[in-house]
């Protein structure tokens, strides 16, 4: 991007549509990334200004004040005081929602203080009348020393007038609009003698925060001007109450808002949505819905992909020079990215539901009906959204604990997020269900192989809140017990918003998972095709030798598949199978399901496509899909190695394993420790290898 | 009538008279929640906890346990 561009950054509280705002101001033209270090979402968009001008328009997180109270905040703070940094914005629009002026004003406030140009983007404009709310606007723009664009993001008015006010970004005052600094003159006086050259407010929002400030170190100034935690939260308390008192003032003339003809749609909807009885049983219907239709939806965009790779497969097989390559391509790398394409019609409507819940405004009424039940568990009325949110994915889930104040509750949230079903899961759970239960109704419509499913669904939820419960009992953390959640205003929501929504977070889903199980892939194949010693590079040899010993009669086809097999047992891949066998038989696995049971210790959904690459390694006949083949495998003794006890102790291992290399290193980052990702490993594969175990050794 | 935010009943109306501020997390009283700033109590969660308040013309909800922390005088 380039220097001539104007910077623009997006401040605000949360659910005041500052989302919307970007998407009216950038269109698609946004890239969605990560702050260096930490996983805070960073969304950087260009715009298009009158008169050839150009924008670069940066998202930032919600945040209700500067007072910084998670990761997502510190990155607003952090933006705004480093003036070298080079996204740092020329002018700030502070987009709050009309129908809460009076609490997002208090953002503005202290934006204003931070000396930058700031416009006052009023969203949701077409509320007004609704709300019986009216302006005066001239009398806003003169007290808050600010421009006003009123705009409607839902009625796209505004846009245009909020263009033109970044275009002359240079006309805005950078006079703050109230002095913060009289709530202690003696103690600011003293500040502004020792820092001449720096803004009071900045260092005091380096004092009371924890952030990077490159100018000044926290320690250089509190060594001349310390102050006890205590004190210092009576000043921040201090300097709130200044604000409100100036926001009052100004409202008091700028805003009426006449109650007589305001209508509340809202309350009425709460009385339902929050009923004792139809609260719940709306809550267990909507999550119900979602369910069936994830599953009946994605079906036939799923089937079709499946046979989409099946037929890419065959097509390099046939079309290309046979060799390594060809073989890599088609035996490797085409059923890897299969593996992980096939999940997209679920995952997309999976973020979609999530995504109208969130948007709606109706999660936060799930979190208030939820709170004191999950409250007994150690968990909090907000672990609801991670524990649903988990069914996609436990990434996005985990990173959606954020909000949850109490630390502990919030950390017993990370531990067991990873117990609910996610989607990763679901393909081992497709594959295996078919294999081994059959295909039959109970009570006339009960399908048993559904009946399984939902089954493995529930167990997942079951595990996560016992497991819960347990560490609500051991864990020694102490943490005071904050629980604040804003119920915003119900939203029709955005066909747009979700839209870009839904895009964002698969792709960001399918690259993330893709680019693991590609590699994967890539390096089992070369690890079954070659093998160290005489015993793989001679196995033509040493096969027919067998075979002429036994004089049995063999078709050339059969001692193809003999030569196949013996070199994939003692190929690298054969020998690391074997090294493990001794753990896994009492589960019911031989060394290739071991394989795919270690391999997908990356990443879950690698073990249909190791499978796959197991099994088709030196096969001739490409055309079986892998559910065939996994039917005809057998045990040395000749009987089916995928039966009812191995399939149910592999299903049960899927469901509580802890699988997935990438939630690891999410919850190293959410926790800032490989502690708890260590103990997390831990329990989960001793309970999974425990449910095997057990499972197998009683069903056999 | 002087009280705190816990005992109120359904639809009671009130003022803030005082909060514990130590108790309180900063961002509440970010939200509205000061003195002389007015509460109604919206609903209260099936189960009995927790509070959805109306701060300030803010919607939001708390715990009982916060709740007890703010004084009010009970208006309508």
């Amino acid at each position: 991007m380039s220097n001539e561009n104007i910077n623009v950054a997006l401040i605000g509280n949360p659910n005041v549509g500052k989302t919307s705002v970007f998407n009216a101001l950038t269109g698609l033209n946004q890239q969605v990334g990560n702050y260096p270090g930490i996983t805070v979402e960073k969304k950087v968009g260009f715009c298009k200004l009158p008169n050839h001008a150009k924008a670069n328009i940066l998202d930032l997180p919600g945040t209700y004040s500067l007072n910084a109270s998670s990761m997502d905040e510190n990155v607003v703070i952090e933006l705004l005081l480093n003036k070298n940094d080079k996204l740092f914005p020329d002018v700030a629009v502070v987009v709050t929602d009309v129908e809460n002026l009076k609490r997002n004003l208090l953002l503005f406030t202290q934006i204003k203080d931070l000396e930058i140009p700031v416009i006052l983007a009023i969203n949701m404009a077409d509320r007004m009348a609704y709300k019986g709310i009216s302006l005066d606007i001239s009398h806003l723009e003169e007290q808050l020393n600010t421009k006003i664009a009123l705009i409607s993001t839902r009625k796209k008015q505004g846009i245009e007038e909020l263009k033109q006010l970044i275009m002359s970004y240079k006309n805005l005052s950078t006079e703050p609009c109230l002095n913060a600094s009289s709530m202690d003159p003696d103690y600011f006086g003293g500040l502004r003698k020792t820092f001449p050259n720096e803004l009071v407010y900045k260092l005091w929002l380096v004092i009371t925060q924890d952030v990077n400030f490159r100018g000044i170190e926290k320690k250089e100034i509190l060594s001349e001007h310390r102050k006890s935690d205590s004190e210092l939260k009576r000043m921040q308390q201090k300097e709130t109450i200044k604000r409100y008192q100036f926001i009052n003032d100004v409202l008091k003339v700028g805003q009426t808002i006449d109650k007589e003809s305001a209508r509340d749609f809202g309350t009425k909807l709460d009385r339902i949505l929050t009923h004792k009885v139809w609260g719940y049983a709306i809550f267990f219907g909507i999550l119900f819905l979602i369910f069936q239709s994830i599953f009946s939806w994605s079906e036939v965009p799923m089937d079709l992909i499946d046979s989409a790779f099946g037929w890419m497969s065959t097509a390099v097989q046939e079309h290309m020079p046979p060799g390594v390559l060809t073989d890599l391509i088609s035996q490797g790398i085409i059923p890897g990215i299969g593996g992980i394409v096939i999940f997209i019609p679920q995952i997309a409507f999976l973020f979609l539901f999530i995504s109208v819940l969130e948007e709606s405004g109706y999660m936060s009424r799930v979190v208030f009906l939820m709170d004191k039940i999950m409250k007994r568990f150690g968990l909090s009325g907000k672990s609801v959204v991670p524990l649903i949110s988990g069914v996609a994915c436990a990434i996005p889930a985990i990173m959606a604990t954020r909000n949850i104040e109490n630390w502990k509750e919030r950390l017993i949230t990370i531990l067991v997020t990873p117990f609910t079903t996610c989607s990763a899961r679901l393909p081992v759970y497709t594959i295996i269900i078919s294999l081994v239960i059959p295909d039959e109704r109970v009570l006339g419509f009960l399908n048993i192989r559904g009946l399984m499913l939902m089954a493995l669904y529930a167990a997942g939820f079951l595990m996560a809140i016992f497991a819960a419960y347990i560490f609500n009992k051991i864990l020694k953390v102490t943490s005071k017990t904050y629980f604040v959640v804003e119920m915003p205003n119900y939203k029709l929501p955005l066909l747009r918003n979700v839209g870009i929504n839904v895009v964002e977070k698969t792709k960001a889903f399918v690259v993330g998972a893709g680019k693991i199980i590609l590699a994967i892939s890539i390096v089992l194949w070369f690890l079954a095709s070659y093998g160290p010693g005489d015993d793989f590079n001679n196995a033509d040899k040493i096969v027919t030798a067998q075979i002429s010993k036994s004089d049995a009669a063999v078709s050339q086809q059969e001692l193809d598949g003999h030569i196949a097999s013996y070199k994939l047992e003692n190929s690298y891949l054969g020998i690391a199978g074997k090294v493990i066998e001794p753990v896994i038989k009492p589960l019911g696995y031989d060394w290739k399901i071991g394989i795919a049971v270690l391999s997908s210790f990356a990443a879950r959904e690698v073990f249909v496509g190791t499978l796959a690459t197991i099994y088709s390694v030196g096969e001739t006949d490409e055309q079986d899909p892998i559910r065939e083949k996994m039917a005809a495998e057998r045990r040395p003794d000749g009987s089916k190695l995928f039966d009812l006890p191995t399939g149910i102790s592999l299903l049960l291992f899927y469901a509580f394993a802890m699988q997935c290399a990438s939630t690891l290193a999410i919850v190293k980052k959410e926790t800032n420790s490989w502690k708890w990702p260590a103990i997390q490993f831990a329990i989960m594969s001793a309970v999974a290898y425990l449910a095997a175990l057990t499972a197998y050794q009683f069903l056999q | 009538m002087q009280t705190t935010v816990d005992r109120l009943k359904k639809g009671d109306r009130a003022t803030i008279t005082g909060i514990d501020a130590d108790a309180l997390p900063l961002k509440l009283l970010e939200m509205g929640c000061l003195p002389g700033n007015s509460v109604e109590l919206l609903q209260i969660a099936p189960l009995g906890d927790p509070m959805y308040l109306d701060i300030n013309g803010a919607r939001l909800a708390i715990r009982k346990e916060t709740a007890k922390h703010i004084s009010v005088e009970v208006t309508s």
